[in-house]
């Protein structure tokens, strides 16, 4: 088979499609299911900088978390009609990834993943001193988004059909982007800059462009994060979360999005699973992250390509 | 905002600088010998504290609590370094930033496990309890005083064990260029253990002091441990001296900046608008003043490397 990874992440889509109708239609499972394919969607704008461009974000989170809180601020005016509220939010996280990518895509490797964190530092302390918006505490949201003045997506299968049809449009663009020349470059760069120089491609556009196109969609998934909960909080900007979404990218493998997309949704339902074992189950977790850093090179997809 | 005020501030910003430097000293040794980016090591800090609190209640006397938590951390220091970090050294450094993230969630959760989430409290020692007549109507506890001079004897400690000694001259040459000093026959896994298990030591050691007048939590080390990182992206990695300027730099910037910014906000905004944008702003400064810094001197201000 020449293309694994589309028949493997067609598969995905389709288990997500039929899981409504083979027992996971009630509101529980169909909550867990739009929360893993929400952070799938930011996991994979997450694997077009770490897989694609080689640039390791630590503040990912912060471009969530700016979506999220436009969904805020435009809730608190009472807007709440998807045609704005989303390009909105996917706007307001594509500028603030334009402003500091600008900065830290000067710098490179430790320093990278340095200014990245603090970028994101930034933004988390910026939201919990909003008082307006509930501060540390966070902001219940009035509704869910509107479409044209329908309440639809207060009903969990159409928002489970939206947050799906949303995924494949982002995985089918990230991927493309990766096959295109735009792709090609970002990829050269990473292996061997001085190579990507000396042939006439200058890196610094190039991963500054994939650095905004990961915010969008980081702001599009914060967007739908808000509005899956209809509560958002600074802790969705902390380090730690951003911490996880490295780890599902890595979890998942970083041979393209299907890895990263494998490796949210194998996030959340083992999380989900370890949740409900015990209290403490940060404490299985955490050598289970250790141990797929030794062991797991290459993640999920490389274990299904072996395989 | 008057002077009296103004330089109790200054006092407690180089006081949390001295702290972060004794955090921030590990953590560049390591990062600048091995290339090894160490999240965990803010939980060290974290255990120090623990540790301190423990044996301090156990012993019942703060000082054995305090000499007790030393060989303590170093030992699980070691431990860490034995059980995972040595894995990673040949890794890259999104292996590493995920393994040590990793073992920041299991320590984390452990120590809610072991001493519940509640905050510990560590008692200031009969010794150094009340305080010191700094000026008229100024008086400072005795007891951060201590912190500080303890704090800078520790630092010129370590300024002479880097500088002016044998083992201290491989260190600074590992962190110049590692692969040199190991192909000139000296073990450098060896002297990493060793700078790693000091570094850690020297963590603990911060937490154990700092713990009579923080609340001692779980996830304490974790925004310590961001600081420490600005410190000594700021200084420069692997550098000594960059990381002790740079932390008393970060310590008096964090510290001044909380109380001297919704002041300053008051000039343009209501007051209560003056708090809330104030103490945003105060947080944010540090990292401001970060970025400029990598913005026009990618490297930090003393940076070690050619």
């Amino acid at each position: 088979m020449k293309r694994p990874d589309v028949l493997i992440a067609l598969a995905i889509f389709a288990a997500l499609a039929a899981a409504p109708f083979i027992g996971f239609g009630q509101g529980y499972s169909l909550t867990l299911l739009a929360r893993a394919m929400i952070f799938g969607m930011a996991a994979i704008s997450l694997s077009l900088l770490v897989g694609g461009g080689g640039l390791v974000s630590l503040g990912h989170a912060a471009m969530l978390g700016v979506g999220a809180y436009a969904v805020v601020v435009l809730d608190h005016a009472r807007i709440t009609e998807a045609w704005m509220v989303v390009p909105v939010g996917i706007g307001a996280a594509a500028l603030f990834a334009l402003v500091t990518g600008a900065i830290a895509i000067r710098t490179s490797g430790v320093h990278f993943i340095m200014i990245t964190l603090a970028f994101g530092q930034m933004a988390f302390f910026t939201t919990s001193s909003l008082a307006l918006y509930g501060g540390d505490d966070g902001y219940t949201l009035y509704n869910r988004l509107e479409v044209f003045g329908s309440r639809a997506l207060e009903r969990g299968i159409v928002f489970h059909f939206t947050c799906l049809g949303l995924l494949i449009a982002v995985w089918a663009l990230v991927r493309a982007l990766l096959h295109s020349r735009f792709g090609r470059v970002l990829q050269a760069a990473r292996d061997n800059e001085t190579r990507a120089r000396a042939v006439g491609f200058e890196p610094y556009p190039y991963r500054l462009a994939a650095y905004v196109i990961a915010g969008a969609i980081g702001g599009l998934s914060g967007v739908l994060l808000a509005n899956a909960a209809e509560f958002v909080a600074p802790a969705y900007l902390a380090w730690q979360r951003s911490g996880d979404l490295l780890f599902m990218v890595i979890l998942g493998g970083l041979s393209g999005p299907h890895g990263a997309l494998m490796g949210a949704l194998a996030f959340v339902l083992i999380e989900e699973w370890l949740a409900k074992l015990t209290e403490h189950w940060r404490l299985i977790f955490g050598p289970l992250l250790i141990f797929c850093v030794f062991f797991m090179r290459g993640g999920i997809a490389g274990l299904l390509r072996r395989g | 905002m008057n002077t009296t005020l103004l330089l109790v501030q200054a006092l407690n910003g180089l006081q949390f600088g001295i702290l972060l430097f004794l955090v921030a000293a590990g953590l560049t040794l390591v990062f600048g010998v091995m290339d090894f980016i160490n999240l965990a090591h803010g939980v060290q800090y974290m255990l120090g504290a623990y540790l301190g609190a423990t044996l301090a209640a156990l012993t019942g006397s703060f000082w054995w609590g305090l000499l007790l938590t030393l060989p303590a951390t170093l030992a699980f220091g070691l431990l860490l370094e034995f059980l995972v970090f040595r894995h990673l050294y040949e890794r890259d450094h999104l292996s590493q930033v995920l393994a040590t993230f990793g073992v920041i969630l299991f320590l984390n959760q452990g120590v809610k496990a072991v001493f519940g989430t509640a905050p510990m409290q560590m008692p200031v020692p009969e010794l150094l309890s009340g305080g010191v007549r700094i000026m008229d109507g100024l008086l400072y506890p005795t007891y951060r005083i201590a912190i500080l001079v303890a704090g800078l004897a520790t630092a010129g400690l370590l300024w002479f064990l880097v500088e002016r000694t044998r083992v201290g001259m491989l260190v600074r040459a590992g962190a110049t260029n590692a692969p040199m000093v190991s192909a000139l026959g000296v073990d450098i896994r060896r002297l990493f253990m060793l700078v790693f298990g000091f570094g850690a030591m020297l963590a603990g050691f911060a937490g154990a002091m700092a713990a009579p007048i923080l609340s001692v939590e779980p996830g304490m080390g974790d925004n310590l441990l961001i600081l420490a990182f600005v410190v000594i992206v700021i200084g420069g990695i692997g550098s000594v001296r960059g990381a002790f300027i740079a932390a008393l730099l970060v310590g008096l910037v964090e510290t001044i900046g909380r109380s001297m910014m919704p002041d300053l906000m008051r000039l343009f905004l209501d007051p209560s608008a003056a708090r809330q944008a104030g103490a945003a702003m105060a947080s944010m400064l540090i990292y401001v003043v970060m970025a400029a810094i990598l913005a026009f001197r990618p490297a930090g201000l003393f940076p070690v490397r050619r």
